[in-house]
């Protein structure tokens, strides 16, 4: 079919009005908005430093132990060698080992705790959520419909999903809170022979680190503390040696996730102007659609005088 | 005097008699009651002797010349030979132990022998820290042993009886080696008797019972398949007493003697197992210890016996080592006081032999399995990947979208294109017209009309 220059123009400015008005309306969110997300008032959370860690795997054994899971020894059948966490591994020691001779570093991965959890937002149903005093993020099975959204919001891939089984369960790291209400530490905490990671209140843990960090001038990465507000802010604290996202902790900006999707949606209603030009742009489809069926049966009528049934 | 005996003894066991064990047992006792004279036999005068006054084992060692800086050095040697978990040597001080040993009298204890090999005893004779004349002359009163002594027939008989009789409800009886159930315990007598009515007569008088050796623990080697003569452990044939099993071939001595200490000192059998083993030397696995679990973690085995591996000294796993399922200090506490004298040590995979349903029941190289497993000392990268496309699912899916695209194809095929179906329908359209228009032309009419217009 030809497109004669008139068409072509009418079409580009039909489509190309809607584009350039998201993109105006767009733009202006591009500043995050820094809301402050409230810090639980009891919050508790772990402290990691990669730079004392020798990586003896004692948590990940005491992790399996303390949450009554058996060892993953789906690799060998002789050793606890998960490659990832998984659905019977909520805590995992991983190498950062770089080619070209730089300094290793280990890394202690499991839930981080988020302030602002990309997890709970995405579950449909609130079976990830997080306590309001604890601020540890925790599945409810009762909620759970299966839908693993959580394994695909998590920025960090923590939730892990049990693919095999008649009644699958998302697996996490709880930070032990049926240990906590016995008064007891977390399992990791409790073995880790360097104190590479210990337990407490955030604020405990974040001055600990900020204090690490004074007394080791250069020492540690960007002189910072992971978690600090990346993502919001998370319970769970990191220091390392080498760069986070080396480490498989990624650079996501001090805004969370949750909080960055909810600035798009809003912008994205905002004055209604995006779902009107959406209607506008319809309205014309379909207006030219008619008008090329009046065409035809108009045609049609002219061929065999009779007239169109519809 | 106690050490020419002790000197006697060790360079010369076999040849120590009956006799001399029990006299220098009675010694002290004889001292202090001032007794000189006594028959072939002994038993009246001795009866009367140990009924009279037992010696706590300080006054004993005191009675028998031996300082008090050699008792300390015993008690220290105990403090480092003897399992961890026991109340007794977890006692702060050497003078603690010292002073809890030293109160205690020296407990009798009756040894008998049924179908062994005397693996048990001859273990126990090659103890030498402390060795088998410490222990025999001074922490316990050995008054029956068949190995041990040099009487036989109605003067062993006799020495039996007026042992049970001396010290009744008393005693601790040891018993080395599997008993015959089958056809009434036929298929071993002693002195007339099946060896289980001798096993139950004298069980029945003492205070414990301790079943040395993995024989006497579940019937051991004798129990093996096909059992022909119904060999069975300890607990299985007396009933009412406490039993502790100390199964392995041989058990570790030390186990022997701490559970003896243990038990005269405090008063109490240590805590057990469900099996009736000590925890404090069963309670967890040879792997947990074995020094070449690094081999393990590290995943270096040795594949054959004399290969590179086997003579670096790499896990034996591979060949059958029974390490992680065998509840033994083996790995901790090796034999005969020689470092890296043990069955592990020596290059030769553990089979199993303190564990009823392992030893002579698993094949010997049989691999088992991992109850409790760790991790290894390899590490996982940070982004391991979702996992890899496999060919054959890209294939699978690949099939099937061709299949879905070629039966659309086809289908499509089926359905006349736009241009024929407008023409067709044109047709369609015009024969009807023709036939409105030639059947009523009034009614035909309009549209024509209307058309032409």
């Amino acid at each position: 079919m030809d497109i004669t220059r008139r068409e072509l123009i009418s079409t580009i400015a039909k489509a190309g009005v809607p584009a350039a008005v998201a993109v105006t309306v767009g733009a202006g969110s591009l500043q995050a908005e820094t809301e402050n997300i409230p810090v639980p008032s009891a919050a508790v959370g772990l402290l990691y430093d990669a730079s004392i860690c020798i990586g003896c795997k004692a948590c990940e054994s005491a992790c399996a132990e303390a949450n009554d899971t058996p060892p993953d020894t789906r690799g060998d059948a002789l050793h606890q060698a998960p490659t990832d966490l998984n659905d019977l591994t909520r805590n995992i020691i991983k190498l950062y080992k770089p080619e070209d001779g730089s300094p290793a570093s280990f890394v202690k991965r499991q839930c981080m705790h988020c302030l602002d959890p990309a997890c709970a937002a995405g579950c449909p149903f609130q079976a990830l959520h997080k306590d309001p005093e604890t601020g540890i993020v925790s599945w409810t099975a009762a909620e759970c419909i299966g839908c693993r959204y959580c394994t695909i919001t998590c920025p960090f891939h923590v939730p892990r999903f049990q693919w095999k089984g008649f009644n699958p369960r998302v697996t996490k790291c709880e930070l032990c809170s049926h240990r906590l209400e016995k008064g007891l530490k977390p399992g990791c905490t409790t073995v880790c022979p360097t104190g590479a990671v210990i337990f407490g209140p955030r604020t405990v843990l974040l001055s600990e680190a900020k204090r690490r960090i004074k007394n080791s001038p250069g020492r540690y990465y960007q002189e910072r503390v992971y978690g600090e507000t990346d993502n919001g802010g998370t319970q769970c604290l990191y220091l390392a040696r080498v760069p986070f996202d080396k480490l498989g902790l990624p650079e996501l900006g001090p805004e969370s996730v949750p909080a960055r999707t909810l600035r798009w949606q809003r912008r994205l209603y905002q004055y209604f102007a995006l779902p009107a030009l959406l209607y506008v742009g319809l309205v014309q489809v379909i207006r030219k659609s008619l008008k090329g069926h009046e065409h035809e049966a108009h045609e049609r009528e002219k061929e065999t005088g009779l007239r169109a049934q519809l | 005097m106690r050490r020419t005996h002790a000197l006697i003894l060790l360079t010369n066991w076999r040849r120590a008699t009956l006799g001399f064990v029990l006299s220098s047992s009675r010694l002290p006792t004889q001292v202090h009651e001032g007794i000189s004279d006594y028959d072939s036999r002994g038993n009246a005068v001795r009866r009367k002797a140990l009924m009279s006054k037992q010696p706590t084992i300080a006054e004993h060692l005191k009675a028998s010349g031996v300082s008090r800086r050699s008792f300390l050095q015993l008690c220290s040697v105990l403090m480092a030979t003897a399992p961890l978990g026991l109340a007794l040597t977890s006692k702060g001080s050497v003078q603690l132990v010292a002073q809890a040993i030293g109160k205690t009298k020296r407990p009798s204890v009756i040894w008998l022998h049924f179908q062994d090999c005397t693996g048990c005893t001859e273990t126990l004779l090659r103890t030498s820290a402390p060795d088998v004349a410490h222990l025999i002359l001074d922490v316990i009163s050995l008054d029956y042993h068949e190995t041990l002594m040099a009487a036989s027939g109605a003067q062993a008989e006799a020495a039996l009886r007026s042992a049970i009789a001396d010290n009744a409800g008393k005693y601790v009886l040891v018993v080395e080696g599997a008993i015959p159930t089958r056809d009434d315990g036929v298929y071993m007598q002693m002195g007339g008797r099946p060896a289980v009515q001798v096993v139950r007569e004298v069980a029945a008088q003492a205070a414990a019972v301790i079943a040395i050796g993995s024989c006497a623990s579940w019937g051991g080697v004798p129990s093996a398949d096909p059992n022909p003569t119904g060999a069975v452990g300890v607990d299985s044939v007396v009933s009412g007493k406490p039993i502790v099993n100390l199964p392995g071939c041989p058990p570790n001595p030390y186990n022997l003697l701490a559970l003896v200490l243990e038990y005269v000192t405090m008063g109490r059998l240590p805590e057990m197992d469900e099996f009736s083993r000590p925890k404090f030397a069963y309670e967890r696995v040879i792997h947990e210890n074995c020094p070449r679990r690094a081999h393990f973690d590290a995943g270096r085995y040795a594949a054959a016996f004399g290969d590179e591996g086997h003579r670096k000294g790499w896990c034996l796993y591979k060949l059958g080592c029974k390490g992680p399922i065998t509840h033994a200090a083996c790995s901790t506490r090796h034999f005969n006081e020689i470092p890296g004298v043990w069955p592990i040590g020596i290059g030769a995979p553990c089979v199993g032999c303190t564990e009823k349903g392992v030893v002579w029941r698993m094949g010997t190289f049989e691999t088992v399995p991992i109850h409790l497993a760790t991790p290894p000392d390899t590490y996982p990268p940070i982004y391991s990947g979702a996992g890899g496309i496999k060919v054959g699912a890209a294939a699978l899916v690949g099939a099937v979208a061709g299949a879905v695209g070629g039966a659309t194809w086809v289908a499509s095929q089926r359905f006349p294109s736009s241009a024929e179906a407008g023409v067709a329908r044109v047709a369609v359209d015009r024969a009807h017209a023709e036939k409105l228009k030639a059947s009523s032309g009034k009614q035909t009419d309009k549209p024509t009309d209307k058309k032409e217009d």
